[in-house]
């Protein structure tokens, strides 16, 4: 036996864990994926600017930005239906930038599902395993068992036209898994369905990733709520950049930037300056904060502060003052908007006797750790 | 019919009878009525007749059917070939690649068909390609005149395809062969037969072109209508037109038939 055939026999051995066969982790065990400052532009416009992201084998990374901000383009860079202008795209240890899409063994759903329409269910999921000359035994084993981890298995004989929104996302998510990819892409995958059938299928997802452990998924919203039920971290864009990565609970508690605060939760963003360690001003009122920093006196800057962490009242270490210039049923909470130093104090406040109405004088406070100050 | 009045419909029916009628149904009915006459000189035709028909579907004329299907059945599959890979080929090009394909195949159509026919006569008149006076040079001019529709018809169903079917095969890992042969013809198939049957009836119907190229042993049954008209035997002539008509639209209605599940979708 030569000695390369020897030595590539021997590491094939080692990276493959006992538990993971061959079609299990598309031949390679868990993997990741990684972006290296890709640069993706159309007619010289770039709609993907120096993305830099790493998503962890078996971890689920949610792209999360406003509509037109290349969540879909970072997706199909991934996928191969975009060419990176510059950059790499990695999955696992494979550089995929140049390879076709047939030969980068990702599992992909898309918002219309693009299912089949002269196939049969059963033919849907088996497209991929075909394609893949997978042995003719183990198609229609695959087949049902993809099909009956999505609910889907009394469905094989019908035609796509014959199936619910719900049913064709299903099946469109069977035939993706049934390759066992090591990455799964999933592009806005519930913004078909209505709301009742959209929590019903985030629930159904997170249980279909606690059965894959070992598949990655890069799953694009531009619903917070989905981002934040579903992703162990979400990534944060707007206008064709990265603003930030993070767990949905530090994204949620200590935003850095003022877009992050504004688009992951509502937010108060109060234009403050700088007055000493852990201090600020807003309008007159001196305000503690938690964030630590230079407190080099007089630099503006901005705070953020989340509405349902204000209460009513003069309790708290930072009170405002100010007259409710706005107040919304929102059945659990009223959303009070208080006028304060000529800007406007949202608050959610629990339903009680003290709610103030329309033009009352109100003093709100909040706790020094929830006031954070933003990088921008 | 957009109209929801019964007066509007019976007016649009109306307008539709007098317009339309004339124009298309009267000389198909006046050329089947003359088919089974011996004599047409006062208001209608008098001597009802079959033997016309018989003279129409025997030695000749029956020849000349079966060259007319030969040619129109060669010329309109390999037209779908070309045209479907032409068509492949084009979406696979920059925009001024497409351009330039769309106008190479609006050729044949944009010239008029004599034209076309003098062009393959004089191109295939002498060595190295000799195919003057034998019937590959009718089927070539016909395979040559009805691509252009092949194309064109193929190429509009392509624009229309979603490419997110296309995409969705090559990320579950199939190749591009795969994918043509497993999910895009089988969704342009509907018109892909459309494109056939458009191909198949011109192609029986090509006279101009044809006059100029064929072979004593090789004569389309537009030819033969044309000769026997001049001759003067108009009866003949129509029965020879309603045979060609009913072949044509024999053929028409079984390729109609191939209906695919993409059809349904
Ligand atoms: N094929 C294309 N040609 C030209 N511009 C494109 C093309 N595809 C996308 N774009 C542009 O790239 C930008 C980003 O598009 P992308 O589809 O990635 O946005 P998105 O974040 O997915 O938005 P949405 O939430 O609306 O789906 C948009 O401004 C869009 O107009
Ligand atoms: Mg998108």
């Amino acid at each position: 036996m030569p000695e390369h055939m020897m030595s590539e026999h021997a590491i094939s051995e080692h990276a493959m864990p006992e538990h993971a066969t061959p079609e299990h982790t598309g031949a390679r065990g868990p993997v990741g994926i990684r972006f290296e400052q890709v640069t993706v532009a159309y007619d010289g416009t770039a709609v993907l600017e120096d993305f830099d992201l790493e998503v962890g084998a078996g971890e689920v990374m949610a792209l999360l930005g406003p509509s037109g901000s290349g969540k879909t383009t970072a997706l199909r860079a991934v996928a191969g239906f975009v060419r990176p202008a510059r950059g790499r795209v990695r999955i696992g240890d494979r550089d995929v930038t140049d390879l076709p899409p047939h030969a980068r063994d990702v599992g992909m759903v898309v918002q219309q599902y693009a299912l089949f329409p002269h196939m049969r269910v059963a033919d849907n999921v088996a497209f991929g395993l075909k394609a893949r000359r997978t042995p003719r035994g183990q198609v229609a084993e695959r087949v049902a068992e993809a099909l009956e981890m999505v609910g889907m298995g009394g469905y094989a004989r019908r035609y796509p036209r014959e199936l619910s929104g719900g049913q064709q996302q299903r099946v469109a998510l069977a035939r993706a898994l049934a390759v066992r990819p090591g990455v799964l892409l999933l592009d806005e995958p519930l913004s078909a369905l209505d709301a009742r059938l959209r929590s019903g299928m985030l629930a159904e997802l997170d249980r279909l990733h606690r059965e894959l452990p070992d598949v990655c998924v890069l799953y694009v919203t531009h619903d917070q709520m989905e981002a934040l039920t579903l992703a162990d971290r979400v990534a944060v864009m707007d206008r064709a950049r990265l603003r930030e990565v993070g767990t949905p609970r530090a994204l949620y508690r200590a935003p850095r930037g003022s877009f992050t605060a504004s688009f992951v939760g509502s937010a108060n963003l109060l234009p403050v300056t700088r007055a000493g360690e852990g201090k600020v001003r807003f309008g007159d009122t001196e305000l503690r904060v938690a964030t630590p920093g230079p407190g080099d006196g007089g630099a503006a800057a901005t705070l953020c502060v989340r509405p349902h962490r204000i209460v009513l009242g003069d309790g708290g270490a930072n009170v405002l003052r100010g007259v409710a210039r706005a107040v919304q049923w929102r059945g659990a909470t009223h959303r009070v908007a208080l006028e304060v130093a000529g800007h406007e104090v949202v608050a959610d406040v629990p339903e009680s006797a003290s709610t103030p109405r329309v033009g009352d004088r109100a003093a709100v406070s909040f706790a020094a750790e929830d006031g954070v100050l933003l990088d921008d | 019919m957009l109209v929801h009045t019964r007066k509007g419909r019976w007016a649009v029916w109306a307008v539709f009878a007098v317009v339309c009628v004339p124009l298309f149904a009267l000389p198909l009915l006046v050329i089947a009525t003359a088919s089974l006459s011996t004599n047409w000189s006062g208001v209608l035709p008098s001597g009802p007749t079959g033997v016309h028909y018989a003279s129409a579907t025997r030695g000749e004329s029956l020849a000349a059917l079966s060259v007319s299907l030969q040619t129109a059945l060669l010329a309109s599959v390999l037209a779908l070939a070309v045209g479907t890979w032409a068509a492949l080929a084009a979406a696979s090009l920059g925009r001024r690649g497409r351009r330039l394909m769309d106008a190479l195949f609006m050729l044949p159509v944009a010239v008029p068909s004599v034209v076309v026919g003098l062009a393959v006569l004089v191109a295939y008149s002498r060595p190295p390609v000799l195919l003057n006076g034998t019937r590959w040079i009718v089927m070539l001019a016909h395979t040559v005149l009805v691509t252009a529709f092949a194309y064109q018809s193929v190429s509009a169903a392509l624009a229309r395809l979603d490419p997110a079917y296309a995409q969705a095969a090559a990320s579950l890992g199939a190749r591009p062969w795969y994918v043509l042969w497993r999910v895009k013809l089988p969704l342009l198939l509907p018109s892909l037969t459309a494109a056939a049957g458009l191909c198949f009836a011109l192609s029986m119907g090509e006279l101009s072109a044809t006059m100029m190229l064929y072979p004593p042993d090789w004569m389309p049954l537009p030819v033969q209508i044309f000769a026997a008209t001049d001759r003067g035997s108009l009866f003949t002539g129509s029965a020879l037109a309603v045979v060609l008509m009913a072949a044509t639209s024999l053929v028409l209605l079984a390729v109609s038939r191939i209906r695919t599940e993409a059809s349904y979708r």
